[in-house]
């Protein structure tokens, strides 16, 4: 198991700077640059100048060389300097991976925007998990019950109806109507006593929840059907044969196999938490790295959008590999060596 | 070789399960399946009770009945009583039941593949259903996985009980579900088609196994087989079903020497013979196993029946008593059609020779 750990990490390495050269080359075949949203009056000399003050006037192999030595290099040391309140070398002249749109570096951007995501989108996948998996257990073991109809169509509603539609429908209805929740999430918002903490439960509440519910109604439908997979298989005979009280062979026998598939989709699905649920945060403007993300777009703020973009992808290609590990630890019969 | 006595006969023999006119019936979207008609038998201690019959004739659904282990819905069990050493098990309450499974009736499944949980230790699950009945430690429990390892000759036990059931042959596995039927010693084994899904070495090795375990500890012991051969070699009585009843009960001897029911006799007649010459082919039963979509209402195997006449189809036959503790259900075998000590019907009834 630790040989494979070691190997499939290796084998990240390669993959990870594939796809880092293809977000940096998809990125420079984009028409914007940061001068397309300037005024028209600006000559293009200026606009010239300012590309070539931003890096842009180097070639396309040295641009790229540039950033994985300022991603890659630059910034880890930076990290432990900062860690560990020592300093490596020239670091004060060392150049980091800076945004053109804020000229602030962009890590520091993420780290800024990184608890409002985690907070809210971190909140509603343990919540829709918390939901998804009783749900899924009763619904397979009262199959076609009255709760299994219920929690059948809602969950097929929650999963069908994107999230910008039941976040708006959520604002009209217990922001303007109701006045219950604020409808803009306020980031500065500081948690000092009790009533500014029960501030930030309610604005947290809507955008928790609508996630909650998407990601609830995708893991209950899975968790139903691997039940059913597995309450219909001869050992789960056994375990009632064997006098088992009805809760051990479903809560320990049947869940315990059937959580193995729905691990694995809980797993692969954890980065998406760090990419933020783009469009969710814009309803409610969630301050987080989705958001980050689509002004960086925007703005065409490419050093921003190129690091983002390669976080998300080294937080996919790092829980893919968790997801298998944990395969390999649930599953007595998969080994790798 | 010597013969072996049966056991039955013996006076010490008491009675540990009884089942009047058990019902099983599914309640489908296509309607009720009747999959059990109004089976009745009894098994002793120390007897082993053999019943044969072809897939889908009732015989394992009936054996979960009784423990009712069938899914309900759609499973529906119905029964004058199913009595364990005098207790009605259709009248349990959860608690009792649990105690019963496992407890006082041992089940062994028919495939040995898929009968083990593959997340767990076989020793988990033999340490589960030891500690279930008896108020040991886990210690205890373990040692005693073991020992039952070890009884069904399962070598180096105690490494064994980490290994996981892929880690396991099919005839190893059978047996690790031997143990676990064995773990509380039950009065009763019920082994549905234990061999049928290993090869032939492998099965004589668990035939062996469970002769030592019934002499040893006196259980009694229902065999669910299609192979006629192995009910020969072990039973004392058999049974044989068909669509769901039973059609034919005798002592082993008396049945395999003198079949009453035309099912039984074409039974025996497609066991391939050592003495046969090559070119003979091998007898089938023609025709196709009955549809059990509601209650019988004639002799289910009337259809497929050499001796078949009217009143076969007109009417179910009960099952009747003759000598040698012999029962079949045949309107040839009916006191109506055999009075006054004739073996063969009247007549008035057109009939083809009987066998």
């Amino acid at each position: 198991m630790f040989n494979y750990t070691i190997r499939r990490l290796l084998f990240a390495i390669p993959t990870l700077f594939v796809i880092s050269f293809l977000i940096f080359a998809i990125l420079d075949l984009a028409p914007n640059d940061p001068t397309g949203n300037l005024p028209l009056t600006i000559p293009p000399e200026v606009r010239e100048n300012i590309r070539i003050s931003l890096g842009l006037g180097e070639p396309f192999p040295i641009r790229y060389l540039k950033w994985c030595q300022q991603f890659f290099i630059n910034e880890p040391l930076n990290l432990i300097e900062q860690w560990f309140d020592i300093s490596i070398g020239d670091s004060e002249n060392r150049l980091r991976v800076q945004s053109w749109a804020t000229r602030s570096p962009v890590v520091d951007l993420i780290v800024e925007r990184l608890p409002q995501t985690l907070w809210v989108l971190g909140l509603s996948y343990v919540i829709g998990i918390l939901i998804a998996i009783p749900i899924g257990v009763i619904s397979a073991y009262k199959q076609y019950s009255i709760f299994d109809q219920i929690g059948t169509f809602i969950s097929m509603v929650g999963f069908s109806v994107p999230t910008f539609f039941t976040g708006l429908v959520c604002i009209v209805f217990f922001s303007s109507t109701l006045g219950w929740f604020p409808s803009i999430y306020d980031t500065t918002h500081e948690v000092t006593d009790l009533a500014s903490f029960w501030f930030q439960v309610k604005q947290m509440i809507m955008p928790v929840m609508v996630l909650a519910l998407f990601n609830a109604s995708q893991l209950s439908r899975f968790m139903r059907a691997s039940m059913l997979d597995n309450l219909s298989q001869d050992y789960v005979r056994t375990a009632r044969a064997k006098g088992l009280k009805e809760r051990s062979v479903l809560l320990i026998h049947v869940l315990r196999n059937s959580l193995i598939p729905v691990v694995t989709v809980i797993a692969l699905g954890l980065p998406q938490i760090f990419a933020g649920a783009i469009i969710t945060e814009q309803i409610f403007r969630v301050n987080g790295l989705g958001q980050l993300l689509i002004i960086g777009i925007q703005g065409a703020d490419i050093p921003l959008v190129q690091t983002l973009t390669f976080i998300f992808a080294v937080l996919i290609v790092l829980f893919n590999l968790i997801a298998d590990i944990l395969y390999g630890m649930l599953d007595p019969r998969i080994r790798y060596e | 070789m010597t013969v072996r006595e049966p056991a039955g006969r013996q006076s010490s023999q008491q009675v540990v399960l009884e089942v009047n006119d058990l019902k099983t019936t599914f309640n489908t979207r296509d309607g009720q399946v009747h999959a059990v008609n109004n089976v009745s038998f009894s098994l002793s201690t120390g007897e082993l009770l053999g019943v044969v019959g072809e897939s889908g004739s009732g015989k394992s659904v009936t054996m979960m009945s009784l423990l009712k282990l069938l899914p309900s819905p759609p499973a529906e069990v119905v029964a004058d009583s199913i009595l364990y050493e005098g207790r009605d098990v259709l009248s349990m309450g959860d608690e009792e039941l649990r105690e019963l499974r496992g407890g006082g009736i041992g089940f062994i499944f028919q495939d040995p593949m898929t009968s083990l949980n593959p997340v767990f230790t076989v020793g988990y699950q033999l340490t589960e259903a030891i500690r279930q009945h008896l108020p040991i430690s886990k210690k205890e429990a373990r040692a005693r996985a073991a020992e039952l390892l070890a009884k069904v000759g399962i070598a180096q036990p105690v490494e064994r009980l980490r290994d996981f059931p892929h880690q396991f042959s099919g005839g190893m596995r059978q047996r690790v579900m031997i143990a676990m039927s064995l773990a509380c010693e039950p009065k009763v084994l019920i082994a549905d088609e234990p061999t049928t899904a290993l090869d032939v070495t492998i099965q004589a090795q668990i035939l062996e196994l469970v002769r030592d375990l019934r002499r040893d500890q006196g259980m009694g012991i229902i065999w669910i087989t299609h192979d006629l051969g192995v009910v020969a070699g072990i039973a004392d009585r058999v049974i044989v079903m068909y669509g769901g009843q039973i059609v034919e009960h005798a002592p082993v001897k008396e049945l395999f020497n003198n079949p009453q029911h035309p099912y039984t006799k074409a039974l025996l007649a497609t066991m391939p013979s050592i003495d046969a010459s090559r070119s003979e082919r091998l007898y089938s039963i023609e025709g196709q196993p009955p549809s059990l979509s509601g209650a019988p209402t004639r002799c289910s195997f009337a259809p497929r029946c050499e001796y078949a006449f009217d009143r076969c189809l007109e009417e179910n036959p009960p099952i009747v008593s003759m000598d040698n503790n012999h029962q079949a259900a045949c309107w040839l075998r009916h006191p109506q059609y055999t009075a006054q000590g004739s073996q063969h019907p009247p007549e008035e009834i057109s009939l083809r020779e009987t066998f």
